[in-house]
């Protein structure tokens, strides 16, 4: 990890940014419970964007010291071949291993 | 401060944000073929754009003293159409010696299937053969980790290939350091939803240096703001970085690249100019 490379100290970088990231969390926190009074009541964890979600929200409360180079890669296209076709023209946030199956 | 925007798509922009970038110290506007948002019906379609970008835009941002330059091709978004691709590169030459023509781009990967990546070589290709600049855009959201990759491996095996003459555009976390590592140029795109914000571009420029880096508004008809650049600079001061390392980033490395094409200056700075600040800050 390259420390000591942003020139504002803890308690600095905790003043600046502690209330936007605050109202961040608020709103992951509004989105998930929004899920669950969901008009229909599907369970939103079998959706392949909610699966990485959630993993995602695991490396952020985890410990690793490139949390965020390891949560882009959880969203991430894992594989090299390229696709022989086109299948559809923009991306969707995560990767779905179910559509490298078919 | 003055500042160059490199990416940004002004024919879907007004007059008044011309005019809005020059008040925040936009000297110049480098800008690259894109994909309009739907498909272009034809070739001629293409040499319509080509013309625009060529003779109408850098009218427009004369207006507001802003030196205009653009990049020409058939965008990824459209690089799977391979007998599109091959009537559109055969009409680009013709436009190359425009006087503010400056390279081949925003040419790449969009969902990585084998067509794009025939189309993305035969434009590198018209590039490496006419002496060109090189501009790659990198795919969106789950698509960018594997399209970057596979960018950068097709690129090394193109003979006669020089990195620093390439940038590879769109870059995040996860993609920066094997751009730079293989020694292309790069940029962060300052988006509000889908890219990168001010914040997580200045902790990049924190965490892997100032070298062949740049940044841009990337501003098109999506949600995109076209003073992102100087949002940056005023994060940048925020935290407490030097005005040196500031003017290095928005100015110096874009105007390093741009150089190279032989073909860009600054109206009222001069280029000469250009180059005394340049060796004045190193
Ligand atoms: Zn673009």
């Amino acid at each position: 990890m390259t420390k000591g490379t942003c020139p504002l100290t803890t308690g600095q970088i905790i003043d600046e940014y502690f209330i936007e990231n605050r109202t961040r969390l608020l709103e992951l926190a509004a989105f998930l419970e929004r899920l669950d009074r969901s008009a229909d009541g599907v369970d939103a964890t079998n959706d392949f964007r909610m699966a990485a979600f959630r993993r995602a929200l695991q490396m952020i409360a985890s410990n690793a010291p490139d949390k965020m180079d390891q949560v882009q890669l959880l969203f991430s296209d894992p594989t090299t071949e390229p696709r022989e076709q086109l299948d559809t023209k923009s991306a969707s946030g995560a990767w779905n291993p179910a559509s490298e199956v078919a | 401060m003055y500042y160059i925007e490199m990416h940004a798509h002004m024919v879907s922009r007004t007059t008044d944000d011309y005019r809005d970038m020059a008040m925040a110290g936009c000297v110049a506007v480098s800008e690259p073929a894109f994909w309009a948002g739907w498909d272009r019906s034809s070739a001629d379609g293409f040499e319509d754009y080509f013309r625009q970008l060529t003779e109408f835009e850098p009218k427009r941002a004369a207006q507001a003293s802003i030196r205009h330059v653009t990049w020409l091709c058939l965008n990824p978004k459209e690089g799977e159409d391979r007998t599109l691709a091959a009537e559109v590169l055969k009409r680009i030459p013709k436009y190359l010696d425009r006087p503010n023509v400056v390279g081949i781009g925003e040419i790449g990967l969009n969902r990585v299937t084998r067509n794009e990546i025939a189309t993305l070589n035969d434009h590198v290709q018209l590039a490496l053969n006419s002496n060109q600049l090189i501009l790659i855009h990198t795919p969106h959201l789950e698509d960018k980790y594997k399209g970057t990759r596979v960018t950068i491996e097709n690129l090394q095996k193109m003979k006669g290939l020089r990195a620093n003459r390439v940038l590879i555009d769109h870059a995040e976390e996860h993609t920066v350091n094997m751009i730079l590592e293989a020694g292309f140029y790069t940029g962060f795109t300052l988006y509000p939803n889908t890219k990168v914000s001010a914040a997580r571009a200045v902790d990049m420029v924190e965490k892997y240096g100032t070298e062949r880096i740049t940044v841009s508004s990337a501003c098109d008809w999506g949600p995109s703001v076209p003073t992102a650049v100087p949002q940056l600079m005023l994060e940048m001061r925020r935290r407490g970085h030097s005005e040196e390392i500031i003017r290095k980033i928005v100015f110096e490395n874009p105007l390093e690249f741009l150089l190279q094409s032989g073909k860009f200056e600054l109206p009222r700075l001069g280029i000469q100019a250009a180059l005394r600040s340049i060796a004045a800050a190193t």
